[in-house]
């Protein structure tokens, strides 16, 4: 978490490789990825899987053919086995009617589900999600904050989310970091990142919940099948 | 007001940045097509929007730029008497310069603009950092099938062009202005040789590699949404336009030297 510009998205895209840090580290179990050659970086890229902050779906594909297009390039699954897998991946985003659409004729929220159901096509280990709820109206808010946790805890995944939605981070969250002007000041659980006596962190926390609060958000922890 | 030299530098840096990034797209592109998977049917769609629905404004073009050939040339040969020398002229411009470079610069309008709108708005919309998440290498994926497609195309449109051209010389030369049929074809067939039509398609080849690298290479490096995409498309079309007159000049004086 942090404000806008302090480089959220930009640690996200030096996690995968996407940009390549000045100096420093990324070690992802146990490699370090700035070190690897362009080969070996499309191999680590296999095992993650990145929800973009507006979807990012390929617009001269259906909803369908996006999904199958990691597994039509990386794997050696038939036709069938490829169009059985994105069935049931829509299904559990709950977009398989949507199968045959084009993404321009998706709402925000489908357009999301579709791309989170593209980034879990390969079972990824380590999914990235760049603002996955920014933009959505509170109702599919909670749903997509829902969906994170239910996949993240079905297949037993690492996420990486960035947010601003404090209901998100609340409840999906085992750790929280908060990053300020390019550094991380602070990290740690929910509750402890709630008492964490920086005057930054206090300050964003607060605001974040009062703006929850005035908006008619209850504080509610995340239920199967709400 | 900025200095003159600082302007001058600075445009020099930028254009030299851009070649020589347009040199590494390019020879990435070249050296992805011998690297599998081999995106064929990727090419195929290709060739079919840059090729194939170029074709009518291709022979639209090639058609007018013949008969107007023909029409101004009679003018002109007629006040020496040489209006026996029309077929050849038309034939030889067209085959030499004319199909070659029209047929370059109208596929730079459509199909180059087109090109650079789509990479550029895949850009902006995050869709070519989502293939390089995806494991995925973009210039493989987009650029070499696009490059190749240009490559392969521009040379059977400029044949196109080239007859249809020829056929519209022929319509306003023999049916309109009366010149004798025989001698507008037999002074054709003597004077065009089998080199004058192939150094036209060596430039096909050349601008077709040209309008479509700089197509992809302007959206690619597109940046700041719709703005950034009108921008790269426009730029696009017209270094290329610019591209293929410079680089007709050079292919022209290397090849019919």
């Amino acid at each position: 978490m942090g404000r806008s510009g302090t480089g959220k998205s930009v640690l996200l895209k030096h996690i995968i490789g996407l940009m390549e840090p000045d100096e420093g580290q990324i070690i992802v179990d146990g490699q370090d990825i700035t070190k690897m050659s362009a080969k070996e970086l499309l191999k680590i890229r296999k095992r993650f899987g990145m929800l973009f902050q507006e979807g990012a779906l390929f617009d001269s594909m259906t909803v369908g053919e996006n999904v199958a297009f990691p597994l039509y390039e990386h794997t050696k699954l038939s036709e069938k086995e490829i169009w059985q897998r994105v069935r049931e991946k829509l299904a559990q985003v709950d977009l398989l009617g949507a199968i045959d659409k084009m993404p321009s004729e998706l709402s925000g929220g489908m357009k999301k589900r579709a791309a989170l159901a593209r980034a879990l096509a390969l079972e990824p280990e380590i999914v990235l999600f760049d603002e996955p709820t920014t933009g959505l109206d509170p109702v599919m808010q909670l749903n997509i904050g829902f969906l994170i946790k239910k996949t993240q805890q079905q297949h037993k995944l690492t996420c990486v989310v960035i947010s601003h939605d404090i209901i998100v981070a609340r409840a999906t969250a085992d750790r929280i970091a908060f990053l300020h002007e390019g550094v991380i000041i602070a990290q740690g659980s929910p509750e402890e990142i709630a008492r964490f006596p920086h005057p930054f962190v206090q300050e964003f926390w607060q605001t974040l919940e009062l703006g929850s609060k005035e908006v008619g958000h209850e504080e509610r922890p995340f239920e199967p099948g709400t | 007001m900025e200095n003159p030299v600082e302007l001058l530098g600075g445009f020099s840096l930028r254009l030299l940045r851009e070649m020589g990034g347009m040199a590494v797209m390019f020879v990435q592109a070249m050296l992805y097509t011998f690297k599998p998977p081999f995106r064929f049917r990727l090419l195929l769609k290709q060739m079919e929007f840059i090729g194939v629905k170029s074709t009518l404004v291709v022979l639209l073009t090639g058609l007018f730029s013949g008969m107007v050939l023909a029409l101004q040339g009679y003018y002109g040969f007629r006040k020496f008497g040489g209006e026996s020398l029309l077929g050849a002229t038309v034939a030889l411009s067209l085959v030499r310069e004319l199909g070659p470079v029209l047929t370059g610069l109208m596929v730079t309008a459509r199909a180059g603009s087109a090109i650079a709108a789509e990479l550029g708005t895949m850009r902006v919309t995050e869709q070519i950092d989502a293939l390089w998440a995806m494991a995925v290498n973009p210039v493989h994926y987009l650029v070499m099938p696009r490059i190749w497609a240009g490559i392969l195309m521009l040379p059977l449109l400029t044949i196109l062009a080239d007859v249809i051209g020829i056929l519209g010389g022929y319509f306003v030369g023999v049916i309109l202005l009366k010149i004798n049929a025989g001698i507008f074809v037999a002074k054709m067939r003597a004077l065009v040789e089998l080199s004058d039509i192939l150094n036209g398609l060596y430039k096909s080849f050349v601008f077709g590699a040209l309008l479509t690298l700089i197509g992809c290479y302007k959206g690619y490096h597109a940046r700041g949404g719709a703005e950034g995409v009108g921008r790269a498309t426009t730029e696009a079309v017209v270094i290329s336009s610019i591209s293929i007159l410079v680089g007709d000049y050079i292919l022209t004086s290397l090849l019919f030297s």
